[in-house]
């Protein structure tokens, strides 16, 4: 039942092939049995999975039940889930323990969906490897000796071993379509505002935006239907229809044009990961798409107007964390001050204290223009570059990151050689624009991805080319070799 | 762009963050590489733009101002390091 794709799991559940129970059960076993050799999640909820897993049987009997009623799925650790903790991958919320359900939670737990348990994550989602997670770093199921990505590595990691068929994940500067290419799998960035943030921890909140991750583009369509709403309580949130992304999956791709950036094939692509690529766009074009070349002319200054928005926003966001109403509080402090500082040195890890002493620099008297103020401008021009392309463009593609997974290890004294490993992924984020990635080849015994950037809310003609992608090609069915 | 230790350690005081004297050079270094990196942005020509801070120009949505939460405050301190009669408790402040 693990390798079924989430569309013939809902076929399954409704021709009555197999219980919500015994599919759930069947999850929880595999996840008993080897999430240990990849430590993709850090919090199994067995018991709550079952007595969900029941009420959806109930449901589905009576029939008309949503198509999500019955999937087990995992949810990423930085969504809160009403009395299961929900840690960021940190120490500084290990003890947390949600009195509520994020919006997407609760999206997914209206529709019946089963929660299997909570994945692993770079630390309040600030990695490219997941190495920087309280609980361990998550292993590569296609090469145990290298990272996921990140910082959605567990979702990924788990997706790729066969331990959910699904999994929601969140994006800030690459963190769901770098570890979906680096573990093989099908992951969804969309629209900035598409989906609600609310109950999602915060990290760099002009950036953040959840999305789904799955083994396919037809699995991504079916988890956006129900994570995408327009909410209240998120002010970001965008109130605009939610359209069905399976209804447009099976349109033909002749006619449309992509856009390939030349700064997208330059210096810094590994050489098999630029094989890949160009034969995913041969198959598009013989399938009728045209591709056209263009320019994204300040796309190298995406990564430096990364970090400086995004670490000025974290420490501003991370500024909440002080020991005082939730999570971590050192021992005996002798003051307030103390604290403070103690509460915050102990509980957050060497990458989230970098990343706010970053942010506090650039934000602090007499640097703000330089930095902050130039970094926005920095930003217009990227958001110019794109609106630009998109005038003679259906879409933009590329790689979604330079090279296969590297090993554990491999970027750890060089935090710029570890953010280099989102240039691709980055300037969709600054622009607010839906990316996405998708399995295209094999390289070096690992998977490479090739990167599909929408127009704003366009999300359903990605999707309808990544699920046309996968009917001519089987990269999206490839399984690591340890995994049966 | 590189940056003194001196400035490290009055970030880390803005910042309520406890440094370990051990390590200060080593994060001095890093974040120095890091400036090195977003230091690349002055390269732009960026006279005639705003800065944006949102991906859209939309403005806030504001709502209507009615009463939309419930007290919980007791759940919300079951889940809190130290309270007191309803109140977070923390460490003297005033001698």
């Amino acid at each position: 039942m693990h390798n079924y794709t989430i569309a013939e799991l809902i076929k399954g559940l409704q021709n009555n092939e197999f219980s919500s129970v015994e599919l759930t059960q069947h999850f929880l076993d595999r996840i008993s049995q080897i999430n240990d050799d990849y430590n993709a999640i850090i919090t199994v909820t067995g018991e709550q999975a079952l007595n969900s897993a029941t009420l959806a049987d109930q449901r589905l009997s009576l029939g008309d039940a949503p198509a999500m009623c019955g999937i087990p799925i995992l949810h990423k650790d930085i969504f809160c889930t009403d009395g299961v903790r929900t840690s960021c991958g940190s120490k500084m919320l290990d003890n947390f323990i949600p009195p509520y359900n994020a919006t997407v939670v609760e999206n997914f737990a209206r529709d019946g969906a089963v929660m299997l348990g909570k994945t692993n994550m770079d630390e309040f989602a600030m990695g490219s490897s997941n190495e920087t997670s309280f609980y361990g770093p998550v292993k590569n199921p296609w090469a145990t000796d290298s990272v996921p990505g990140g910082s959605s590595g567990g979702s990924a990691a788990a997706i790729a071993a066969r331990l959910a068929p699904g999994a929601t994940a969140t994006d800030t500067g690459g963190s769901i379509r770098q570890p979906a290419a680096l573990c093989g799998i099908s992951g969804l960035k969309p629209t900035y505002g598409r989906v609600s943030r609310w109950g999602m921890i915060a990290f760099a909140s002009s950036l953040d935006q959840a999305g789904p991750m799955a083994r396919t583009a037809e699995d991504c369509a079916i988890l956006l239907n129900c994570m995408a709403s327009f909410d209240e309580k998120d002010s970001t949130s965008v109130d605009k229809n939610v359209p069905d992304y399976t209804a447009s999956l099976g349109n033909s791709v002749k006619g449309l044009k992509i856009g390939i950036p030349k700064e997208y094939f330059s210096e810094g692509l590994h050489p098999g990961t630029e094989m890949a690529v160009r034969k995913a766009l041969a198959d598009l074009e013989a399938q009728g798409a045209e591709l056209v070349e263009i320019s994204l002319p300040n796309s190298e200054l995406s990564v430096p107007a990364y970090y400086v928005i995004a670490p000025a926003e974290a420490s501003a966001n991370l500024s909440r964390f002080d020991g005082v109403k939730y999570g971590y509080r050192c021992e005996n402090p002798k003051d307030l001050h103390d604290m403070y500082c103690r509460s915050r040195a102990e509980g957050f890890g060497e990458e989230v204290q970098r990343r706010i002493l970053i942010g506090t620099y650039c934000l602090s008297a007499g640097y703000y223009d330089a930095y902050y103020g130039k970094a926005q401008q920095v930003r217009q021009l990227i958001q110019q570059d794109f609106s630009e392309a998109f005038k003679s463009v259906d879409l933009i593609m590329g790689p979604t990151c330079p090279s296969p997974a590297f090993k554990f290890g491999a970027k750890g004294d060089d935090p710029v050689a570890m953010y280099l490993e989102d240039i691709y992924t980055i300037a969709t984020n600054l622009a607010g624009l839906p990316g996405m990635s998708v399995p295209c080849g094999i390289v070096e015994d690992k998977p490479v991805g090739l990167q599909i950037i929408g127009n704003y809310f366009d999300e359903a003609r990605m999707l309808n080319v990544a699920h046309q992608f996968q009917q001519i090609t089987n990269w999206h069915q490839q399984t690591p070799e340890a995994i049966s | 762009m590189t940056i003194e230790r001196k400035e490290i350690e009055k970030l880390a005081t803005l910042s309520r963050l406890a440094i370990d004297e051990k390590t200060i050079a080593d994060v001095t270094g890093r974040l120095s590489s890091v400036l090195a990196l977003v230091d690349q942005l002055q390269s732009a020509n960026t006279d005639s733009l705003q800065e944006i801070s949102r991906p859209f120009h939309t403005s806030q949505r504001l709502r209507d101002d009615e009463v939309s939460e419930t007290d919980q405050r007791e759940a919300f301190q079951a889940i809190a390091p130290e309270t007191h009669n309803g109140l977070f408790t923390v460490p003297k402040m005033i001698e």
